[in-house]
């Protein structure tokens, strides 16, 4: 455990205002909303082919929920392009 | 990018865009205040442009309203119908229809400040600039909060806040705590880089591909400028879709900030 952690602090400390740094801020971030998109499409769209009629309203709630996660996504990008 | 820089691009490597590309030069005198630069610049000129849009849209489109609209007419209604149905009557009910102007202003005005970013000789969304979705974020921020302290009493409005029903008396502390920095710090903070982190993000894609396709044709496969051309312009279409989609969430999301202030106390 202590070692994971050390090894953790040496990536971070060794990639630090690198380009593989800015990299791996972006990575690491893209993660979480990927797989957080995937389940909500998933999701919608097997709700969706469940009950048709309801398609609009799984819809509407579909695109607050990408604009909610993708935000996360994206202050990974832009904080990649801005630290030094 | 403007016409002039572009022997230097094709001259050298690759300049991948950068936070400076923001920044543009003042274009006339300037006043120095206490340290703030007050000048008019190229971003002032875009915010000049979506506020005349946004203006003159609505003043065209419904001076002389007819029972069978015209166009235009009938582009602003179904944009102000859009709002109502989708925005205002999902998220707050009939008891949100005194918000509509606020809500559609704030729609409009971000979705032309958006859509700047693929007009031809404008090519820079607004809302890249972080003041504007600050200020924007900030206004729903007073708005909300003042709906909350006015409908239930600062106390009661902290209250409901702070304790939502049907917890259990020792994870109170923790629980008031989170849903404070949450509520009240967080939201306006992720509204506005939420929106902000959408433009940047974009505004890097599209400079990146154009820029890269400008400087792959100079070089010798030629099939890779138009390859990076392509996915430019496809680009372009999907920075269509995210302009509205983020005028749209942030509308949302502020009338879902200012129905869960106007809620009933259970």
């Amino acid at each position: 455990m202590v070692g994971f952690l050390g090894l953790l602090w040496g990536v971070i400390a060794a990639t630090a205002g690198t380009p593989i740094g800015k990299g791996l801020v972006y990575g690491l971030a893209a993660i979480g909303p990927g797989i957080g998109i995937g389940i909500l499409m998933g999701k919608s769209v097997e709700a969706m082919a469940r009950q048709p009629e309801a398609a609009g309203l799984v819809r509407g709630t579909m695109f607050i929920g990408i604009g909610l996660i993708e935000a996360l996504a994206l202050f990974g990008f832009v904080l990649s392009f801005i630290i030094s | 990018m403007s016409g002039f820089r572009l022997p230097a691009i094709l001259a050298g490597p690759f300049h991948p865009p950068t936070t400076k590309d923001f920044v543009w030069p003042c274009w006339g005198p300037s006043l120095k205040v206490g340290g703030i630069t007050f000048c008019y610049n190229f971003v002032f000129f875009v915010l000049t442009i979506a506020f005349v849009a946004t203006i003159l849209f609505f003043v065209f489109a419904l001076r002389n309203p007819k029972v069978v609209p015209g166009k235009l007419q009938l582009l602003a209604e179904s944009g102000i119908d859009f709002v109502r149905q989708q925005i205002v009557m999902q998220m707050m009910g009939p008891d949100g229809l005194p918000f509509m102007a606020f809500l559609c202003t704030l729609f409009f005005f971000i979705f032309f400040g958006n859509i700047l970013e693929i007009v031809p000789f404008v090519g820079f969304p607004l809302n890249s600039r972080i003041a504007f979705p600050m200020v924007m974020a900030v206004t729903a921020w007073v708005v909300y909060n003042t709906v909350g302290i006015m409908r239930h009493g600062f106390i009661g409005y902290m209250k409901l806040v702070m304790l939502p029903p049907g917890v259990p008396i020792f994870l109170m502390p923790f629980l008031a705590l989170i849903e404070f920095v949450s509520t009240i710090l967080v939201r306006p903070l992720t509204l506005s880089v939420r929106l902000f982190a959408n433009m940047v993000a974009g505004h890097f894609l599209l400079a990146v591909f154009f820029l890269g396709s400008i400087v792959l044709f100079s070089g010798t496969p030629y099939v890779l400028g138009a390859v990076s051309f392509v996915m430019g312009t496809v680009l372009i279409g999907f920075e269509i879709f995210v302009s509205g989609l983020q005028a749209f969430i942030f509308a949302v999301l502020t009338a879902s900030y200012i129905g869960g202030a106007m809620a009933a106390e259970h």
